[in-house]
């Protein structure tokens, strides 16, 4: 069996996700590209004689150095040489389409062009020549509709068949007109006499147009002075005679060479009318009730999420627990006791409090499918730019703080969406700041032990509000420090809406929820086993434990252990919040899941029953506490150190223990901060 | 300068400026070369016929370019020349 390896290039909208589904079926693996959150997909499949490997290259529009996206694309034909270079293309927008084909063509790759959803074209009126217009690109064009699942064995066959064919020196390419054919000589006649190895690998022609295209990344393989002098002359040169800058003109060169080809093999029997796409947008898009519309939609996003992901969440805790119960149970009296404890608190406490959120996961994901698959998604971002724009993030960073509500591991995950990679990294470190659903079991601890009824809705409210008012002065701080930088313009393509097809969602929540249960699981089982140790050991001297109860014990184990030791080593650092060794170290316990700080508290008063339901936990709170110290510990809680989950999320989704670590710190440095001004002001006030 | 230049660039006005249902013909894009070459990859080369679908004032633009429908800030509507 002949094994070949084919890459995948299309715009965005064209479909080319679908086409891959279709190529591949669930054959797939999911990472990221070295150093980038870009996501890199690689699926199989066998036809006739021959294994063929899938690469899914980021959609882009062209192949500049612009974006990561267009480098990697660019990067993967370039450095791995596929065997073949499928362009999927929508065929009812060709001319546009065909850009990137044009790009690609200039790579010498073998390539076969996916002419995807044909049936829309032809509904649209579009009658094409392919014969004629296979001709002039010189390659194979097939018909594909890729969420229907046509036109598989015949691409199959045209890519199969392509990588066996001889290569041929192309007939028909580009040309950019005497002035620049011209300098394209020379440059490549300046290279002929160096960098052999360089011009090897990348073709004299392709990087002599990307050197007059000035091609930061291309500029910077090239380190001959005469070849940049050559190329420094003709930009020149050619801006003074053409009045522009030689990429426009060449941009405009290769739509020249795409309408010549079009204008010979299609035939569009329609003008383009105000079709269903255009009346959906006058409504969801419009002024009025463009908002309405969406922040509907992102409750029922919300609600799905959260509510009826709540039963299945439910029963999976149940699980965990019945399994936890059974090892206890069962385990022979006496005996290594220490390793029933890291079983049940340490490794199914851990990971099957990351693996409760499994449904939440895989329902946040199906509902992101829905609306991207329909074409909502950018919408959405249209709608609510206007608004983030104004502190300095992308309108689609409101999805993933919107979900930090909820839980922050999936909102770090959907920042996935985010295309722009300073965008995703500010949206990623302010997203804890939400208050999620874990830290709500802290607050309805805390507000009402310390304050009256009619004071605690407005208190819950504001804990929520002091929480989003400070994500938006943190996105506006790290887009003019850390994330400085243009924001991007906004530039987006409204693609026309479309009816989502039920593999195609599908695939994409299993993938993304395989991802999670995959990374997440094996950090936070270490992690989560690492801080059983921690609040486990050393263990007190037996002495200290005899005649106590059972709870005064494990008051003791706590206190004892190295949280309760570092617990109590930082008191001092935490006496100027208002805060003693108890709070401390329930803060510490609260870094492996926000709730754990209520059920340590519960430890260390050694009260029977460590939930929020628990009246004599309050009533000690109270005792000991004054409501501001109660309000201290909350802001403390809502801002500082995300969790260990969210804190590996970070590290997976930024590709960074450093990004992840500098969250942690961050976030906890601001609480410290904040929380030691309102607490020493609130003094003097109260 | 050339006086028919002259009246080129008298007729050149921003697109931000048309309003919706109109159709104008692309003269040039004042902005870097990083947004001059996503513009152009999206299809918004020089001569390119744009139709403006809507002039959301304030705010995105809406406009088709090469049967494609796409959105710009408003700022970016500024910065591109058309007649």
């Amino acid at each position: 069996m002949k094994s070949i390896r084919v890459a995948l290039a299309g715009n965005p909208n064209s479909g080319k996700t679908s086409v891959f589904n279709m190529l591949t079926g669930a054959r797939q693996h999911v990472g990221n590209y070295p150093g980038v959150t870009v996501e890199k997909k690689e699926g199989q499949c066998t036809h006739r004689d021959w294994r063929i490997t899938f690469v899914d290259l980021p959609g882009t529009y062209s192949l500049t150095a612009y974006s990561a996206e267009e480098l990697i694309a660019r990067n993967h034909i370039q450095e791995d040489r596929p065997d073949v270079v499928v362009d999927v293309v929508d065929a009812s927008n060709l001319e546009r389409n065909l850009y990137l084909a044009t790009q690609i063509m200039e790579m010498n790759v073998p390539m076969v062009l996916a002419f995807n959803m044909s049936d829309l074209a032809e509904r649209r009126g579009l009658k094409f020549d392919l014969d004629q217009l296979s001709h002039l690109l010189e390659m194979r064009i097939v018909p594909t509709v890729g969420n229907k699942g046509q036109g598989r064995t015949e691409l199959l066959d045209a890519i199969v068949e392509t990588a066996a064919a001889e290569r041929r020196e192309r007939v028909h390419r580009v040309t950019y007109g005497q002035e620049i054919e011209d300098k394209l000589i020379q440059i490549q006649q300046a290279l002929d006499k160096t960098n052999s190895e360089v011009v090897a690998r990348y073709g004299r022609r392709w990087l002599a147009i990307k050197l007059l295209e000035q091609d930061e990344d291309v500029m910077s393989k090239i380190h001959d002075r005469q070849v940049l002098e050559v190329v420094g002359r003709s930009v020149a040169h050619l801006r003074t005679i053409l009045g522009d800058e030689p990429e426009i003109v060449m941009a405009d060169r290769r739509y020249g060479f795409i309408s010549g080809a079009c204008q010979e093999t299609i035939q569009s029997s329609v003008e383009r009318r105000h079709d269903v796409s255009d009346t959906i947008d006058a409504v969801v898009t419009s002024r009025v009730l463009g908002l309405p519309i969406f922040l509907l939609l992102m409750y029922v996003v919300f609600f799905l999420t959260f509510k009826i992901g709540s039963y299945p969440m439910d029963w999976l805790e149940a699980l965990f627990g019945m399994l936890a119960d059974a090892i206890t149970r069962h385990w022979p009296e006496g005996h290594a006791e220490w390793l029933r404890s890291l079983l049940v608190e340490g490794v199914i406490g851990g990971v099957g409090g990351v693996l409760v959120f499994l449904p939440n996961i895989l329902l946040l994901f199906m509902a992101i499918a829905l609306l991207e698959d329909s074409g909502y998604m950018a919408r959405a971002a249209f709608v609510m730019d206007r608004i983030m724009h104004k502190i300095g993030l992308h309108g689609k960073s409101f999805i993933p703080m919107l979900i930090g509500f909820g839980c922050s591991v999936p909102a770090i995950m959907a920042a996935r969406i985010l295309e722009n990679r300073r965008n995703q990294l500010t949206t990623i470190m302010v997203v804890p700041l939400m208050s999620c659903g874990a830290r709500l079991t802290i607050y309805s601890l805390f507000i009402p032990a310390f304050f009256r009824p009619h004071w605690q809705g407005p208190m819950l409210w504001l804990i929520y509000l002091i929480g989003i008012v400070l994500g938006i002065i943190v996105a506006k701080v790290l887009r003019l420090t850390v994330f400085r930088g243009q924001t991007m313009p906004f530039v987006m393509e409204l693609p026309p809406y479309r009816m989502p097809t039920s593999k195609s969602v599908f695939v994409h929540t299993w993938q993304r929820g395989w991802l999670y249960i995959r990374k997440a699981g094996t950090v936070i089982l270490a992690v989560s086993i690492a801080l059983w140790f921690a609040m486990n050991f050393p263990k007190p001297p037996a002495d200290r434990l005899e005649g106590r109860s059972a709870q005064e014990a494990r008051q003791e184990g706590l206190r004892h252990s190295m949280v309760g030791r570092v617990g109590l080593a930082v008191e001092p650092l935490l006496r100027p919040l208002g805060f003693d060794w108890r709070i401390g170290t329930a803060l510490i316990g609260s870094v492996a899941a926000k709730e754990l700080f209520v059920s340590q508290l519960g430890i260390i008063y050694a009260v029977e029953s460590p939930d929020e339901e628990a009246p004599s936990l309050r009533e000690q709170l109270r005792a000991d506490y004054t409501p501001l110290v109660g309000f201290c510990a909350m802001l403390f809680c809502l801002i500082s150190a995300p969790c260990i989950a969210t804190v590996a999320m970070t590290r997976q989704e930024t590709n960074s223990w450093g990004w992840a670590l500098f969250q942690f710190f961050g976030l906890t440095g601001l609480a410290y901060v904040l929380t030691l001004l309102v607490y020493q002001v609130g003094r003097l006030w109260l | 300068m050339n006086p028919s230049v002259e009246v080129k660039e008298r007729q050149m006005r921003p697109l931000s400026t048309a309003k919706a249902g109109e159709k104008v013909r692309l003269v040039r894009i004042d902005a870097g070369r990083g947004l001059n070459s996503r513009l152009a990859s999206m299809g918004l080369v020089p001569n390119v016929e744009l139709k403006v679908v809507s002039n959301g004032h304030p705010g995105p633009f809406v406009l088709i370019v090469k049967e494609a429908k796409v959105v710009l800030g408003r700022g970016v509507a500024q910065k591109i020349l058309v007649k």
